[in-house]
């Protein structure tokens, strides 16, 4: 009996199981492999739509559906929370004391964010990286009657690079809509020397801010709050003061890797072969999605080019043959939908080899990004992208 | 006994269309210590520009800055 284990029931996980269980359909019925998602909670979350709670009247039940519904009938699941991976038996306990025996292990673990990183951050910030937050958000930007709004980015890396133009974008067109745009200033902190981090979108981007009246803070990385004088600081040594503070917050990789010296501190990002997805070298243990280390966007569309890699390894090893090169091989491919705002959006798509080309935002890639958004259920974690 | 430097940290960013070369030494520097050695491959071209303007603007050292086939090479010291 083979039995591969995956640890987390998101993007990746999910993908990676269904198609493991479809390459492995006859040795799962024959009782020869057998494959198990281990998932926190047990149910699939879409964050994406996150922001669209903040910003476009989503609602957070829209967003998750019981991870059992999305599985194919020959994936186990279990619900609970890991405590540490054995490497030398082979073994992930859970917290709850059950142990799982695994031959491939698959980390599929995410991104946490951890909002105690940047003092103050919890009473005086917002964010859009859980449904509670963007709700939270919603009200504010509700109550708001005008003001400084500022955006920026309080660690690195985080969740979907695009994400706080977008919403920078979003919130003025709101404002302007709502006949407060001209009681506030809006200021947007980008963490390098432009607005964006991919030069031609950057100067896509960049004319759009300054007709919008959206000041551009270059080379600002918020490091911290101060609530008396309600000022933001970076770590370039500036600061700006602020009525309504919305950061992307801190991220990290899953604590039991770092106990368990799969990844290493501070981060807990592990370290993946950007091309096999093999974790330190090991030749069983797999990572993809937010957990790696690799130099891409933290995204669910990153984990979702990178679990056909992973399942066609694991599916080779377990049937003891060698993996087809051409499906084995992860080329950095990703692909996200970008909001510019006013009902416009663009595309962004790009791999190791190749930088993006997005082409002039338009109504087609916004009204893109709403239909992927509805029809995911049905697409992507079946395999059917 | 002489003193000897640390090799330094390297973080391969090469094909880092997004969130890009720079992004990924600021995250570097962030979990790094005070003197720790950072050198950052990229095969964007303007990294060699973009990463010591930043350097200096946070008041980090510069150490080097190398071209080599097909990429950049650039190493810098986190200062405080």
């Amino acid at each position: 009996m083979q039995r591969i284990l995956i640890l987390g029931g998101g993007v990746g996980g999910t993908l990676t199981a269904n198609l493991v269980a479809r390459k492995l359909k006859k040795q799962i019925e024959r009782g020869e492999a057998e494959v198990t998602v281990v998932d926190l909670t047990g149910t699939h979350t879409y964050q994406p739509g996150f922001m669209y709670i903040a910003m476009g009247g989503e609602r957070a039940e829209k967003l998750q559906r019981p991870e059992r519904s999305l599985l194919d009938s020959n994936v186990r699941l279990v619900v609970g929370e890991v405590e540490r991976v054995d490497e030398a038996t082979r073994m992930v306990e859970l917290k709850d004391g059950q142990r799982l025996l695994y031959d491939q292990l698959v980390l599929a673990t995410g991104s946490r964010i951890v909002l105690e990183a940047i003092p103050h951050f919890v009473e005086e910030a917002h964010h859009f990286y859980t449904a509670e937050a963007a709700l939270r958000l919603r009200k504010a930007l509700d109550e708001f009657k005008g003001g400084k709004i500022v955006v920026g980015i309080a660690g690195m890396p985080y969740k979907c690079p695009p994400a706080p133009l977008e919403v920078t974008f979003l919130v003025e067109a709101e404002l302007r809509e709502r006949g407060l745009r001209d009681k506030s200033e809006i200021h947007f902190c980008s963490p390098i020397g432009r607005a964006f981090t991919i030069e031609s979108v950057s100067e896509m981007a960049t004319p759009i801010l300054e007709q919008k009246g959206i000041e551009l803070h270059t080379f600002f990385n918020v490091d911290a709050i101060d609530p008396q004088k309600k000022v933001v600081q970076s770590l370039e040594g500036e600061e700006l003061p602020y009525d309504l503070l919305i950061l992307v917050p801190p991220h990290k990789g899953a604590q039991f890797l770092m106990d368990s010296g799969l990844a290493p501190a501070p981060g807990g990002w592990l370290p993946t072969d950007r091309n096999t997805l093999q974790v330190g070298g090991r030749s069983n243990v797999y990572a993809l999605g937010d957990a790696t280390d690799l130099p891409l966007s933290k995204a669910g569309s990153t984990a979702h080019f990178e679990a056909p890699i992973v399942a066609e390894r694991v599916a080779a090893a377990v049937r003891g043959r060698e993996p087809k090169t051409k499906e084995a091989n992860y080329t950095g491919k990703v692909m996200c939908f970008f909001e510019i705002g006013d009902g416009k959006g663009t595309l962004l798509q790009f791999d190791y080899d190749h930088p993006p080309k997005p082409p002039k935002p338009n109504r087609v890639w916004h009204l893109g990004k709403i239909v992927f958004n509805k029809t995911y259920w049905h697409t992507v974690p079946r395999g059917r992208v | 006994m002489p003193e000897t430097t640390p090799a330094p940290r390297l973080i391969d960013a090469r094909g880092s269309f997004c969130p890009g070369p720079l992004m990924e030494m600021i995250r570097a520097i962030r979990e790094a210590q005070v003197g720790d050695l950072l050198t950052v491959r990229s095969s964007d071209k303007g990294s060699k520009i973009d990463i010591p303007k930043w350097v200096e603007k946070a008041g980090h050292r510069l150490i080097s800055v190398e071209s080599l086939e097909g990429y950049d090479e650039i190493t810098i010291q986190k200062t405080h």
